[in-house]
């Protein structure tokens, strides 16, 4: 199991779908999602919405 | 692929390729680009269709139907079964089969199609769009195009990239999990529906038959919600409970766009279209046919564009004017009536549930069901009676 910390938001490759709905709720456009791997740019203010949103919990706060 | 095309259509979901096909058609050169590998693949979506509306902008093909379906099943918090049957035809469908096909006939109308086109960013020229950034396997590459539309799906970025707003909020976003799955024992004939504010807040669980046993499990719940328990962890509950032989065929993460359409779908050179634009249906979230309803706007709107020479944001408003008569003026009243029904309380749901039950099934109507749900709101009967006017 590969846990990618990215400002502040951990990130599970082998739990994601690719399904996109953490980028459209994003409010500062800071996810940038290819069809295999996803990265959180230095635009993200850790307001966690990409976290909670997601369906199957790829991603989480860097304290869970 | 050129390096040149009238319109650029990015995305190719049924949205996207419906787009492609009607720009074709009207004789203007087009590009469709999708970033996955293959056209259909992987089926984020229930694939629950009604036939009236989808043939309105395609000939259904038999073999894109998994199970016809003739009516609902509404599902009370206390499990009360509510069967309602409608006044058309439903389908289950492939969509593995249908999305390919539909880029297909876009092809076959001449559009160029090309796969692993992940499009990155947009060309300006004077501050307006002016084509698109692409990586296509290694090579990094830029069509000019006269318009792009955007029909990339809930993960949309290219009205942002044009500096449209097409943020969805937490409440409006549905998260969705679903499996398909065989051993799921229901009646083949209807959609099944549960719901539940407590179990469900903000969404419902549904049961697509398509066929033999094998159905679409899946469930969606507001983002307003979420935060506590994930969709997936609710499904697999629900799985263990109801269904603990199903096997797994397929498990997919998702989510709809449950608003009103966007405040702005189009641009100088730019037209969104589908869950890129918020066109699903706010109560349902079916987005399928309501995003082809706009796509076949947008792409004939957009042939006819270039075919005068002038594709301002002005002239692209026909397509805003004709798709909010056709469906966007009706998701206003719908996204009204959501806010009602995701605010019913178990004990409201199970007594609504009741009152149906007492109606004889030919009366069990969707229409009545809202006029019973809805007593004591007649302004929202006013608004919905006008809206299907
Ligand atoms: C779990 C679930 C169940 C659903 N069930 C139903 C249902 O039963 N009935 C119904 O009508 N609707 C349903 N919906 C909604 C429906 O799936 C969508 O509304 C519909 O797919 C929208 O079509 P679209 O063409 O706009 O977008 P999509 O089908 O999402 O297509 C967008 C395409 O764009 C591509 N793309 C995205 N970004 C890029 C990029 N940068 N470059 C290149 N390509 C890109 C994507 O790979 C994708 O192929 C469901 C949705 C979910 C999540
Ligand atoms: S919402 Fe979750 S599963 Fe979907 S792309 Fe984002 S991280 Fe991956
Ligand atoms: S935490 Fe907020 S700002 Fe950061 S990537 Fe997630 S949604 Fe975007």
């Amino acid at each position: 199991m590969e846990i990618k910390n990215m400002q502040g938001i951990s990130y599970r490759r082998d739990l994601c779908d690719f399904c996109g709905t953490c980028v459209a709720v994003c409010p500062h456009d800071a996810i940038e999602l290819s069809e295999n791997d996803l990265q959180i740019t230095e635009k993200c203010t850790q307001c966690m919405n990409c976290v909670y949103i997601c369906p199957v919990r790829a991603l989480g706060g860097s304290d869970e | 692929m050129n390096k040149k095309y009238d319109i650029v259509v990015v995305g190719a979901g049924p949205a996207g390729s419906t787009a492609a096909r009607f720009a074709a058609q009207s004789g203007a050169s087009v590009l469709l680009l999708e970033k996955d590998r293959e056209i259909g693949i992987p089926v984020r979506c229930a694939e629950g269709v009604g036939e009236k509306g989808l043939e309105t902008v395609v000939k259904i093909k038999p073999h894109w139907i998994a199970q016809e379906v003739s009516g609902v099943t509404l599902i009370s918090p206390s499990e009360d079964r509510v069967d309602v049957e409608s006044n058309e035809m439903g389908y289950v469908l492939n969509r593995k089969i249908f999305d390919y096909e539909l880029a297909q006939m876009a092809a076959t109308a001449g559009a160029d199609v090309l796969t692993r086109a992940y499009v990155h960013g947009l060309l300006f020229r004077e501050g307006k769009v002016s084509g698109v950034k692409l990586q296509h396997l290694d090579a990094e590459l830029e069509v000019e195009a006269s318009i792009v539309i955007g029909a990339d799906g809930v993960e949309s970025r290219v009205g942002r990239w044009a500096g449209l707003k097409t943020k969805t909020s937490m409440k409006d976003m549905e998260t969705c999990a679903q499996v398909t799955a065989s051993h799921i024992d229901v009646d083949e004939r209807y959609c099944q529906f549960y719901f539940s504010n407590e179990k469900y807040p903000g969404g419902y669980l549904w049961i697509f038959p398509k066929g033999n046993g094998l159905a679409n499990v899946g469930l969606g719940l507001s983002g307003e919600y979420s935060k506590h328990k994930s969709p997936l962890a609710c499904l697999q509950d629900f799985l263990d409970a109801k269904f603990p032989h199903a096997s797994i065929l397929t498990t997919v993460a998702g989510g709809v766009p449950c608003s009103p359409t966007l405040e702005q779908i189009i641009s100088d050179g730019l037209m969104l279209v589908g869950d890129a634009a918020h066109q699903a249906n706010p109560v349902s979230g079916g987005g399928i046919t309501s995003g082809m309803i706009a796509a076949k706007i947008a792409g004939q709107v957009a042939g006819a564009a270039i075919a005068d020479g002038n594709v301002s944001k002005k002239r692209l408003t026909e397509y805003v004017n004709l798709w909010n008569k056709a469906e966007g003026n009706k998701h206003k009243v719908f996204y009204k009536l959501k806010k009602f029904v995701y605010n019913l309380t178990d004990e409201e749901l199970d007594n609504a549930a009741r009152i149906l039950l007492d109606m004889p099934i030919e009366k069990r109507t969707l229409v009545n069901i809202f006029k019973s749900a809805l007593i004591k709101h007649p302004s929202l009967i006013v608004d919905i009676i006008k809206a299907f006017a």
